[in-house]
């Protein structure tokens, strides 16, 4: 991070990294492990693609480090069109817990294999489009409990003010992670040259310097042009993806165990 | 036995995918390389009925064939067969079309895009498990396997055994002589096109029910139909359902016994395999 920021100083960075993903992920199934409420086998894939790989590399020494059994490992190519190998297979292995760094296509796959082979974990995580409002529609009642990547508190008033108006404009819901970043992000800017006008260095200058009250709450950024404020993981309860764990963000929820695919 | 049976399924899928992009390149001699976004639409049009209108994709697929068959066609006349009317050898067609479909692709993902942004489309659609000698497959894939046999079946009857069909597979071999033979080559060539649109709309829809679609996944089919098309020999249904197949049972016995992250290589070591040791396809006989 404070590579990337030596070398593109004008490069700020809202929606968090990658660590803090994989790292958060490990630390609710622990916390669920010494709750008694699960085993310690995980069965973690990943898309072969830079994303899957860069948070299975991460998150592999931290479920080791944590005393995990990583009992199925694998990676798939991007596109595959039959992900049902990965789940007969992850489900032979018995884990605990179902973790997948994904992309959207295979998250959707994922999550009707699981279904229609009936893979019974008390954590099933998929990463990118879990938040979607898709995956809530696609898969109903049967989304209930699954864990994914980001979050947002949708019980907070700015937010649910955001999303009403988001879908009045757009016709379509934001999701409950990125869409909120992206919108903050802009209100970002648009204070920023309210405060000190259209001239691109002052600007950047008072990104670094300002705190800024966006519809995710107030956003400062570090030495590093890094907003150390933001959602990790999320789950859906009641038909909302809630988060469950994030970075000095306020609002999380509990989180529930995998009941089943009913 | 189950592997090979979700391979088989897998390859149905393929065959679903393959089997437009064959007809188009066999007979028409067009290598379409906007055929991947025809499928996406295809499948779009089975999202929306679906989600609009509770409209089961294999009865959306009765209302996307004819459509897909008249824009194909108009395409065809409109666009392609300027093409082929200045082309003076074979080389110089294919080397046309794939620049003229490599720029409607991009027009179709725009026109996509414009229409229906670039979300995920994503439906359940008969995702329930069905157990069949005792292992679990996914209803949605097996009805669209049975879909696909059933289309490879007429279609291969109608190849085989009907006088347009019996044009067709003549104008496959040779264009020129089959003209002497009295067949209007122009008019069978469009049909042939058409069909060929028709049968990659109708699988699009019918992957759409496992397969989540965006306005740009169409090129990743594009070439795996590409590769299929190869590897059965160009204008032979046989040969494309053979490799399909091929390829699925392949991909997930690779997938189940070793390792899901080398389907891909597996699938290109069998397609360089026959390359280099049947060039002419799967059953396709040698050059002389």
């Amino acid at each position: 991070m404070a590579d990337l920021s030596s070398k593109f100083p004008n490069m700020f960075f809202t929606l968090g990294n990658t660590t803090a993903l994989a790292e958060d992920v490990v630390g609710i199934l622990s916390q669920m492990r010494e709750d008694g409420q699960m085993g310690d086998k995980i069965a973690m894939v990943n898309v072969a693609d830079a994303f899957g790989i860069e948070l299975a590399t991460a998150a592999r020494p931290l479920f080791e480090a944590a005393g995990f059994d990583i009992v199925y490992d694998s990676s798939y190519p991007l596109g595959t069109q039959d992900l049902s190998p990965v789940i007969k297979a992850a489900k032979a292995a018995e884990p605990d817990a179902f973790v997948a760094w994904s992309y959207p296509p295979d998250t959707f796959g994922l999550t009707e294999q699981a279904m229609i082979e009936d893979l019974q974990v008390k954590a099933f995580y998929t990463a990118v489009a879990t938040p979607f409002p898709a995956y809530g529609e696609r898969f109903g009642p049967a989304a209930e409990g699954v864990l994914g990547a980001g979050g947002v508190n949708p019980d907070s008033e700015a937010f649910q003010e955001y999303a009403k108006a988001h879908e009045e404009l757009t016709g379509a819901k934001p999701d409950f992670w990125a869409s909120a970043t992206t919108y903050a992000s802009l209100e970002i800017l648009e204070q920023a040259i309210a405060a000190v006008g259209l001239d691109r260095e002052a600007v950047s200058q008072h990104l670094k310097e300002a705190t800024f009250d966006t519809v995710l709450g107030p956003i400062s950024f570090d030495e590093n042009n890094f907003n150390n404020a933001f959602w990790t993981v999320g789950q859906w309860q009641d038909g909302v993806f809630h988060g469950v764990a994030s970075r000095n963000r306020d609002g999380k929820a509990e989180v529930r165990l995998k009941d089943g695919w009913k | 036995m189950d592997i090979l049976f979700t391979g088989l399924l897998l390859g149905g899928a393929y065959a679903l995918i393959a089997m437009g992009l064959n007809l188009q390149y066999g007979v028409a001699r067009i290598m379409n390389l906007a055929n991947g976004e025809l499928l996406v639409a295809g499948g779009f049009a089975a999202f929306f009925l679906w989600t609009s209108g509770a409209l089961s994709p294999f009865l959306t697929v009765f209302l996307v064939a004819p459509v897909a068959f008249a824009t194909s066609w108009a395409i065809y006349r409109v666009m392609l067969l300027p093409l082929v009317r200045r082309a003076r050898s074979r080389g110089q067609l294919e080397t046309d079309a794939i620049l003229a479909t490599f720029g409607m692709s991009f027009v179709g993902v725009g026109l996509m895009l414009a229409a229906f942004g670039g979300d995920y489309f994503s439906y359940s659609y008969l995702a329930r498990p069905v157990t069949i000698l005792g292992d679990t497959f996914a209803l949605n894939r097996v009805a669209s396997f049975l879909s696909a046999v059933a289309l490879c079946g007429v279609l291969y009857l109608w190849l085989n055994h009907s006088r347009a069909g019996l044009s067709i597979r003549a104008i496959a071999v040779d264009p020129d002589s089959a003209r002497l033979v009295g067949i209007d080559v122009p008019r069978m060539a469009a049909i042939a096109f058409a069909l060929g649109g028709a049968v990659t709309a109708v699988g699009g829809a019918l992957i759409s029910t496992y397969l989540t679609l965006d306005a740009s996944t169409g090129v990743m089919f594009t070439l795996k139909a590409l590769i299929i098309v190869i590897m059965g020999g160009v204008g032979d249904v046989r040969g494309t359902i053979v490799a399909a197949l091929l390829l699925g049972v392949i991909e997930t016995l690779v997938a189940s016994l070793i390792d899901p992250g080398l389907t891909l290589a597996a699938a290109y070591a069998l397609f360089i395999g026959i390359l280099l040791f049947r060039p002419q396809g799967l059953f396709g006989k040698a050059p002389t």
